[in-house]
């Protein structure tokens, strides 16, 4: 898949008009009539307050849902049409509860796509080495522990190592900082948005900070129930006056001693 | 009851026939155990997606749960194939009863499983058998065994009453006791059971206290 989206040229994740029901139940429309192009190499940010339909976007895109009407293409096909598997073997996703597996070590967690594409073992070894360097994490002290002997901070790291594991040109990302002190969070932040530079990903990160969104966003996407409020770039953004968009900057304001 | 020299006497003496009767009881416990099991985990696994079948099978199996067991082996034995007086009916009887504890805790263990993790699993592109026998079943095998533990216990206890239909077992010498109104016969069967049933208990509980993540 990896060589097949390299020399892909148009977009690599396109919404068209897309509504999500829960259960296919027309008036309970979580996303309604979306549509979004995001480019390859793209740091999109998702941002919404709290049951805006965030997480939702991310799951249409790796077909955990798939959408009631329109339809998302990824790589210019419609994710109906997917092979799933294939699909979200493409697709690194790090989810907002890190969700990592409690019986596998942090090597076996990290290892897990790898594992399941049937790399040999020394490659997997090396590749997992390499990614807990990546995420700050030395695998001397982290590969053989368990996720339960890890902090808040540790698992999500260990989360984000994961979804990079089989080198994916999408990753998509629920609140990876969000379980995280502040200090940390922008350390983290920091690092991954020099990551992201080096690595060439095409990224869909989801947040309620708008902080965040400003630091690592190429374009900001403001949802609001469920539909799309405001697309920009983060200092185009700051400039909007959509009453949604002035929540979130007046939110900024209310921090004292924030940088606007 | 007293437990007088005179019970340890004849323990001694009859030494053989009890160790025998233990082995018989062990072998009808093993045999409904691993029937049981054949059926109950696969079942198990089958309802955690399929909530219709769910609420018949553990319904089913909850109504045999609830029949005194002698009743049971009452029931059974008028039954063509599977019933008559001896062990075959008697590890039916016992497979019924083991049955439920084992649906039940693999169902419970497959199903109450972070959601979090399962959508991990799903969204990293495992397939469902993937998630099932890597994922879901080494996360809920303690709960899994927790079941089979019981179930051990009850079919440890519930087979001394197979005796009455002609199974063999350590029942054998309860019931003697009882129509001779003797402390050492029921005793020369009781203890052996008890110390059956808290020895696999016992075993059982370390395994699943090893088994257990997070
Ligand atoms: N399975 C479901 N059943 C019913 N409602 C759901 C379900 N999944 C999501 N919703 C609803 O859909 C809306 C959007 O949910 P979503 O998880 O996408 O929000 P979000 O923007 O990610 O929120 P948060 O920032 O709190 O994570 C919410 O109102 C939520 O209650
Ligand atoms: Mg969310």
């Amino acid at each position: 898949m990896n060589a097949k989206i390299e020399s892909f040229s148009g977009n690599l994740i396109e919404f068209r008009d897309v509504s999500y029901h829960i259960n296919d139940i027309p008036g309970r429309a979580v996303i309604s009539g979306v549509s979004l192009a995001v480019p390859l190499g793209e740091t999109l940010v998702l941002l919404g307050r709290s049951g805006s339909g965030k997480t939702t976007l991310l799951r249409l895109i790796n077909a955990l849902y798939l959408p009631s009407q329109g339809e998302v293409l990824v790589e210019g096909r419609p994710t109906a049409e997917w092979d799933v598997i294939r699909l979200r073997r493409g697709i690194g996703y790090v989810i907002q509860e890190a969700g990592l597996f409690p019986h596998f070590t942090v090597a076996e967690n990290v290892g897990l796509v790898p594992s399941l594409e049937k790399w040999d073992r020394q490659r997997t070894t090396a590749r997992v080495g390499e990614l807990l360097r990546l995420v700050g994490l030395d695998p001397a002290e982290f590969a053989d522990r368990h996720p339960r002997e890890l902090s808040g901070g540790q698992r999500q790291r260990v989360g984000v190592a994961r979804a990079l594991a089989a080198d994916p040109a999408i990753l998509l990302m629920d609140e990876p900082f969000g379980a995280l002190d502040p200090v940390t969070r922008t350390e983290l932040q920091k690092e991954f948005k020099a990551l992201a530079g080096r690595l060439q990903k095409t990224i869909v990160f989801v947040t309620h900070d708008l902080r965040e969104a400003l630091l690592l966003a190429s374009r900001i996407v403001l949802l609001d129930t469920g539909r799309i409020a405001a697309v920009a770039p983060p200092q185009e953004f700051l400039r909007m006056d959509h009453p949604e968009v002035r929540a979130f900057v007046a939110s900024l304001g209310a921090v004292p001693g924030a940088p606007v | 009851m007293n437990a007088s020299p005179s019970y340890w006497s004849f323990f001694a003496e009859h030494r053989a026939e009890i160790l025998g009767a233990t082995a018989d009881h062990m072998m009808l416990v093993v045999i409904a155990m691993l029937i049981a099991m054949a059926i109950a985990l696969p079942l198990g696994m089958l309802i955690v997606e399929r909530p219709a079948l769910r609420a018949l099978s553990m319904g089913i199996a909850n109504i045999f749960q609830t029949i005194p067991s002698l009743a049971l082996f009452g029931l059974l034995i008028p039954i063509p194939f599977i019933g008559g007086i001896g062990r075959r009916t008697a590890i039916v009887a016992l497979v019924l009863y083991a049955l439920l504890p084992i649906l039940r805790n693999t169902y419970v263990g497959l199903s109450g499983i972070d959601p979090a993790v399962l959508e991990a699993a799903e969204a990293m592109g495992m397939t469902s058998a993937q998630i099932l026998f890597r994922v879901r079943f080494p996360l809920a095998l303690s709960v899994i065994l927790a079941g089979i533990r019981t179930a051990t216990v009850i079919t440890i206890g519930v087979a001394t009453i197979a005796a009455e239909i002609g199974a063999g077992g350590l029942g054998t010498f309860v019931f003697r006791g009882v129509a001779l109104v003797s402390d050492s016969l029921i005793l020369a069967g009781a203890m052996p059971a008890a110390l059956l049933a808290l020895l696999s208990d016992c075993l059982l509980g370390l395994l699943e206290r090893r088994l257990r993540v997070a």
